[in-house]
C-alpha cells in the first residue's frame, strides 16, 4: 500500500467552501477516520483523494507524486460507497472479477480465480459466489461491494459510510470484521461516517471536521479524553458531554465560561444538589437525568439505582474539560 | 384515558400464523412496548388493537368493551405511523387541526385545542409555517400533535423514529417519553430496537414468530432473560453464551466450566445434556486468582467504557468495563462472573433454568 498526503487541500462549490486548508498525511496501514455531521466536508475530503473531484487549492500526494490533477482510475484507489453499486445482472464472482478485467488491469483469469477465492473467503461469501447479486441480502451486498475493492490492490481504500445502510446487529458485526481485515491485508484506508461508534471502534486516527476544516486528527482516546475545543468533544461519547456555565461549581480556571461534563466527570453524592428528572433504564447502563440551576445534566449511575423524579442528589466535578467563549479548550 | 387486555390473541394469514396466542395487559398509561425483529408479530398485534386487522380469533378489550369485531374508527385510538405522513401542502396549524375539522368541531374550540397541544409539544411559534421546510424534529412533533389533538383513549404507534439516525432517535426517544409523562396516555408503540424499547418502555413484550417470549419490565428483561432468543435479542453487546454438557438437580449453587467450579444462582429446577451458561458483557471481570482463562483478541474503545474479545475454553467472550484499563492484545487473564446475574438455559429448549433468583420475578415476567 502507499502513503497519502493532503496538503493544504481547499474545495468550493459555488459559495459553498466545502472543504478549507486541509491537510493530513495517512500513512501505510493507517486507519483514518473523518467524523463530521453533515455538511462538515467528509465526503469531499474523500472525494478529492479519488479523483472524483479536483481541488481548488492545494495538492494531493500518492507515494510521493503529485496526482491533484489525475483522474481516479490513474490513482488505483478502491472506493466502497454507502449504497451498494453491485452490477444485478451479474453474480457475485462476476462483480468481483469486473474490477480485475478492467482494461488498465487485465488480469489473467486464472489469478482472478485465485484472488477472489480468497477475498471471499475473508469475508464469508465463498458459498453465495454462483448467486445473482439480486438474491442476496443487504449485508451480503454489502460485503459484495467491500470485496470487490479488496480484490484489487490500491494505494488506498476509500470507504463512504459503508455500513449505515445495514441494520445494528449487522453493522456491529461488520465492523468488527473490517478493523480484522484492515489489520490482517495491513491496508491503508481512509473512512467517513457520522457513527461515533465506528469512528472510535475502527479508527487508529480520527479526524473531526468542522464545516470544512480539519480541528484534531488524534487515537479515539486522543478525541474523546483530550478534546481541543467544544465541538470536538460532543462529537464522541454517549450519552453526550454536558455543557454548563463555568461558574456555577467552584474551581473553574481563569478564561473558562462552559464547563464540559462526561459522565465519568461527575461525582454523585457530595457538591451541588441537583433535582431528578428520570432514569432512562438502558440494560447496561442507567442514565440519571438531572436538573441543577436550570441546566439539564444527563449522567450514569448505578443500574439498579432506586432514585425517583424529583429526589435531590447532589453532584460535583472531577477533572472536567473547560471551554472558552469561543469554544477552545482552557487547560 | 384506557386499559387494554389482550386474551388468546391469534391472527393467521392463510398457512401462515402471524401471531399464535398472546395474552397481555396494558396498564392505564402504561408506555408499552412490543419488540422483536421483522416477522414476528408485533405489527400484527399492534395492528390488530388498532382495527386494522380482524383477529382470527381471541379478544381484544379496550376499557373493559370487546372491539375485536370493531372497525378502526369505532375504537377512539389514534394511530401514529411513521411519523412524517404529514398534508404536504398545509401548513403546521391545518396539519393538527385537521382531524378535529374533519369530525364538524367547531372552529373556536378546534383553535383552543390547537394552541393547547402545540404548547405541549413546544411548537407554538412555527403553527403557520409549511411542513415542508421543517426539521425532521419539527415534522414529529406536528405528527404527533395531530394524533394527540383528538384526545384519543390511547396512542399505538409502529416504528415512529424508525427513519432517524441513531443520535437523533435517542433523543426524539426521550422526548416521546418526556410528553408521556406530561400526558399519561397509555401507548403501545412497536419496535425492533431494543434500545428504544429499553430506554421508553414501562413494560417490554418480546416476541418471536408469532410467540410471547417474555413480558416484563425493562431492567427484569434484561437482567434475567427467560429464553435465549431474548438474552440475544436484548444488549448490545449482547449476552455470551458459554455451552457446557452437565447434569444439574435442583438445590445446586455451582456448576463445572472447563473443570473449574462457578458459582450460579441456586437451581430450583433439575436437567442435564448440552446446557448455557449466560453473562452480560458488564459482568465479567478479570480475576488473577481464577482458574478460568481466557486471551484478549480484541478491544474497542467506547470511550467512557471498551468491549474486550476474549477466547475462552469454551467459545469467545465478550467483557465490558472502564476504559481505564488498559489491556494488550494476546494477553492471558483470569476470568470470574458475578454470580448474580449468571444465567442458565437449556440448549434444546432455549428456557432459562429456574433459579431462586429469576423466580422472584411475578408472573408477568415470565413466558
Amino acid at each position: 500500500m502507499a502513503e497519502v498526503e493532503l496538503r493544504n487541500i481547499s474545495k468550493s462549490f459555488g459559495r459553498i467552501d466545502a472543504v478549507k486548508d486541509v491537510s493530513l498525511t495517512i500513512s501505510d496501514g493507517d486507519f483514518i477516520v473523518l467524523l463530521g455531521p453533515t455538511g462538515a466536508g467528509k465526503t469531499t475530503t474523500l472525494r478529492l483523494v479519488s479523483g472524483l473531484e479536483h481541488p481548488d487549492g492545494g495538492t494531493v500526494f500518492i507515494d510521493g507524486h503529485d496526482v491533484s490533477k489525475t483522474t481516479p482510475a490513474m490513482r488505483n484507489v478502491a472506493m466502497v460507497f454507502q449504497q451498494y453499486s453491485l452490477y444485478p445482472h451479474m453474480t457475485v464472482y462476476e462483480n468481483l472479477a469486473f474490477p480485475l478485467r478492467s482494461p488498465l488491469l487485465k488480469t489473467p483469469e486464472n489469478q482472478i480465480k485465485e484472488k477472489i477465492s480468497e477475498i471471499a473467503e475473508v469475508l464469508q461469501i465463498s458459498h453465495k459466489l454462483n448467486n445473482r447479486t439480486t438474491e442476496l441480502s443487504g449485508g451480503e451486498m454489502q460485503r459484495v461491494s467491500i470485496g470487490r475493492a479488496l480484490v484489487r490492490n490500491p494505494s488506498i481504500y476509500l470507504m463512504d459510510e459503508p455500513l449505515s445502510s445495514l441494520d445494528a446487529k449487522l453493522r456491529a458485526d461488520l465492523r468488527v470484521e473490517l478493523k480484522h481485515i484492515q489489520a490482517d491485508l495491513g491496508a491503508t484506508l481512509l473512512y467517513v461516517t457520522h457513527d461515533q461508534i465506528e469512528a472510535m471502534t475502527m479508527a487508529s486516527k480520527i479526524g473531526v471536521l468542522e464545516e470544512g476544516r480539519l480541528v484534531q486528527v488524534g487515537s479515539p482516546r486522543d478525541i474523546y479524553e483530550d478534546p481541543v475545543s467544544l465541538y470536538v468533544s460532543g462529537r464522541l461519547g454517549l450519552p453526550r458531554i454536558n455543557t454548563i456555565p463555568a461558574n456555577i461549581f467552584p474551581g473553574a480556571p481563569i478564561g473558562a465560561t462552559t464547563l464540559g461534563l462526561r459522565s465519568e466527570h461527575i461525582e454523585l453524592g457530595a457538591g451541588l444538589p441537583a433535582n431528578v428528572i428520570r432514569l432512562e433504564h438502558l440494560g447496561d447502563q442507567t442514565q440519571l437525568h438531572l436538573e441543577i440551576e436550570g441546566h439539564k445534566i444527563i449522567t450514569l449511575t448505578d443500574v439498579h439505582s432506586q432514585l425517583q423524579p424529583d429526589d435531590i442528589v447532589h453532584i460535583q466535578p472531577k477533572d472536567p474539560l473547560y471551554f472558552d467563549p469561543s469554544g477552545n479548550r482552557v487547560r | 384515558m384506557a386499559e387494554i387486555i389482550i386474551r388468546n390473541l391469534r391472527k393467521e394469514f392463510g398457512d401462515f400464523i402471524a401471531v399464535e396466542s398472546s395474552s397481555f395487559t396494558v396498564g392505564d398509561g402504561d408506555f408499552f412496548m412490543l419488540l422483536g425483529p421483522s416477522g414476528c408479530g408485533k405489527t400484527t398485534t399492534l395492528r390488530m388493537i388498532a382495527g386494522l386487522e380482524m383477529p382470527t380469533s381471541g379478544e381484544i378489550l379496550i376499557d373493559g368493551e370487546e372491539v375485536g369485531t370493531k372497525p378502526a374508527r369505532q375504537r377512539d385510538i389514534a394511530f401514529v405511523f411513521q411519523m412524517f405522513a404529514l398534508y404536504p401542502h398545509m401548513n403546521v396549524r391545518k396539519n393538527i387541526s385537521y382531524p378535529l375539522v374533519s369530525q364538524g368541531m367547531r372552529r373556536a374550540e378546534v383553535n383552543k385545542k390547537v394552541s393547547e397541544v402545540s404548547r405541549i409539544l413546544g411548537i407554538e411559534d412555527i403553527l403557520d409555517r409549511p411542513v415542508s421546510g421543517l426539521s425532521g424534529g419539527d415534522r414529529q412533533r406536528v405528527a404527533l400533535g395531530r394524533a394527540i389533538v383528538r384526545n384519543p383513549k390511547c396512542f399505538l404507534m409502529d416504528e415512529p423514529l424508525g427513519s432517524l439516525d441513531a443520535e437523533f432517535r435517542e433523543h426524539m426517544a426521550g422526548e416521546l417519553r418526556e410528553l408521556h409523562d406530561r400526558m399519561g396516555a397509555t401507548t403501545v408503540y412497536v419496535t425492533h430496537d431494543q434500545r428504544e424499547a429499553m430506554q421508553m418502555g414501562d413494560q417490554i413484550v418480546v416476541m418471536n414468530h408469532g410467540v410471547i417470549e417474555q413480558l416484563g419490565k425493562p431492567q427484569d428483561i434484561y437482567d434475567y432473560p427467560a429464553t435465549i432468543f431474548v438474552a440475544d435479542f436484548i444488549g448490545s453487546p449482547p449476552m455470551n453464551f458459554l455451552e457446557f454438557e452437565g447434569n444439574l438437580s435442583t438445590g445446586i449453587g455451582s456448576i463445572e466450566l472447563d473443570g473449574q467450579t462457578i458459582s450460579v444462582p441456586t437451581l430450583k429446577e433439575s436437567t442435564s445434556g448440552t446446557l448455557v451458561l449466560g453473562v452480560r458483557p458488564e459482568h465479567v471481570s478479570f480475576n488473577d486468582s481464577s482458574g478460568y482463562r481466557g486471551r484478549v483478541e480484541a478491544t474497542e474503545y467506547l470511550g467512557t467504557t471498551q468491549i474486550i474479545t476474549l477466547s475462552s475454553p469454551n467459545g469467545p467472550l465478550k467483557v465490558r468495563m472502564d476504559s481505564k484499563e488498559r489491556l494488550r492484545e494476546g494477553e492471558k487473564v483470569g476470568i470470574s462472573f458475578r454470580e448474580e446475574f449468571i444465567s442458565l438455559f437449556d440448549l434444546k429448549t432455549g428456557k432459562a433454568l429456574l433459579s431462586e433468583i429469576n423466580s422472584r420475578l411475578d408472573d408477568n415476567g415470565r413466558s
